[in-house]
């Protein structure tokens, strides 16, 4: 699996954290930091974080 | 089960209700019934980005998931009736479409000011073609612009307004304070002082008695019998429930449509309604149904929903609201429940003046947490969410 997150649209909302923190983290400025190419085990939580994207800023890809 | 799932609303909780329902083993047919023309689209960015034309249009759009490849969309379709017993509805050109199931998915629309004068010149902001409409108008050299309501879409609006360099921009509000109804006075106070520095002038304490004008809007006339010169006005007056499709099935519609914890309509297995649309109880805290405006609901509730009507048990229903607000050069960002909590607010860090957390407390628990600023406070905020979640439950 591969996540892809728009860094032109994301606005460091950090609801994709809530859903998913194995994949998506906050550096010490609160700027999203995440894993591209995690394991596909954690695929329904990255689902939930793309779901739960104000700016719909997540995909999903594979 | 040939007739399938109905689900009567093709916004945000119309879609995920769709997908959930694939989620949770429904293989059946789906129908997607919805009254705006657009596939499912993102409605936060309309009084921000799309007003301010940042954002193309086709940007809203969610991207389809391949589990809904099969999902039939009726779009520019408006359901006019509901017949529960005979588990029909009754589409805009007179054909009956029976269901096994129903998702009441049908949202909200705004309110408008009953007031005397003209229509034209009058603007709300709820869907893509409002927004698109208010932009064409708001773009126009030397307008003046009158918003009524200084809630939280009101004064998005008025700081989009002001980005766009409106140079007249005036908020008018019967209350002393903006979002003091959801937020209280103290963070009122320190957002009607960040909107006045970045020029937007208020007039509080003020209703709207009527509109100046005879085809087109020149002026709002206040309750004391002032008039502010306008050439456009947003009504931001809230919104009102789009049930009256369900009338006469003996159903509480009093605000929006009344569900139980399951999300579970008139007690009936096979309806369920999602998105701000239902008013249900929430486990987390009292118990009493409330309907909640916020993003994250359709979502949540279209989660819970599905499983209900496939028949899968979902647990008691208990989402943690969360909200934000862009406005200017700053964010609001909430968790839990606020209004529940404003006997008793609290500044938890930082100064109303800069970074704020602001947090609101019932019985002496904390029941929400509200960020005013910058990324620092939004950081904040966050940080109180896994507190909230872990708070027992307020007794009804």
């Amino acid at each position: 699996m591969k996540v892809v997150v728009d860094m032109n649209k994301c606005q460091d909302h950090g609801q994709c954290v809530f859903a998913a923190p194995d994949v998506f983290t906050m550096d010490d400025d609160g700027h999203l930091l995440y894993v591209p190419d995690p394991d596909d085990a954690l695929r329904d939580e990255v689902e939930e974080a793309a779901d739960v994207c104000p700016l719909q800023a997540i995909r999903i890809e594979g | 089960m040939a007739a399938g799932i109905v689900v009567a609303g093709a916004s945000l909780g119309g879609l995920r209700a769709a997908e959930h329902l694939r989620a949770a083993g429904w293989t059946g047919r789906i129908t997607v019934v919805g009254e705006e023309p657009h596939m499912p689209y993102n409605r936060p960015p309309l009084s921000k980005e799309v007003l301010s034309g940042k954002a193309p249009f086709a940007s809203l759009a969610f991207t389809p998931k391949p589990a809904t490849a099969d999902v039939e969309w009726r779009l520019g379709t408006r359901i006019t009736a509901a017949r529960l017993d005979e588990r029909t509805v009754t589409l805009d050109d007179g054909s009956l479409l029976p269901y096994d199931g129903l998702v009441v998915a049908t949202g909200m629309r705004p309110r408008r000011l009953r007031c005397p004068g003209p229509l034209a010149g009058r603007h709300t902001v709820r869907t893509l073609d409002d927004a698109r409409r208010l932009r064409d108008e708001l773009t126009r050299p030397g307008v003046r612009v009158v918003v009524v309501g200084a809630g939280f879409i009101g004064c998005e609006v008025a700081a989009t307004a002001v980005a766009l360099g409106v140079a007249e921009v005036t908020v008018v509000d019967p209350l002393p304070l903006p979002m003091a109804g959801p937020l209280g006075e103290l963070l009122g106070r320190a957002l009607l002082k960040r909107h006045e520095e970045r020029g937007v002038r208020f007039v509080l304490g003020a209703g709207v008695a009527g509109f100046h004008g005879d085809e087109r809007v020149t002026g709002v006339e206040l309750s004391d019998g002032t008039v502010l010169a306008a050439d456009v006005v947003v009504e931001s007056v809230g919104s009102q429930a789009n049930t009256e499709w369900l009338e006469g099935n003996g159903l509480d519609l009093s605000d929006g449509v009344l569900t139980d914890e399951s999300l579970r309509v008139g007690g009936r297995p096979e309806v369920v309604a999602v998105g701000d649309v239902a008013r249900f109880p929430n486990a987390r805290y009292d118990g009493v149904p409330r309907r909640v405006e916020h993003w994250s609901i359709p979502t949540d509730t279209a989660k819970h929903a599905a499983k209900t009507l496939v028949g899968a048990g979902p647990g008691p229903f208990a989402p943690l609201p969360t909200f934000w607000s862009d406005q200017h050069d700053f964010r609001l960002q909430s968790f839990g429940a606020p209004a529940l909590g404003l006997a008793d607010v609290r500044v938890l860090d930082g100064d109303p003046a800069g970074d704020v957390l602001v947090g609101y407390h019932a019985d002496d628990r904390l029941v929400g947490v509200v960020a005013l600023g910058g990324q620092p406070a939004a950081r904040l905020a966050a940080r109180y969410r896994a507190h909230l979640l872990q708070q027992p439950a307020l007794t009804a």
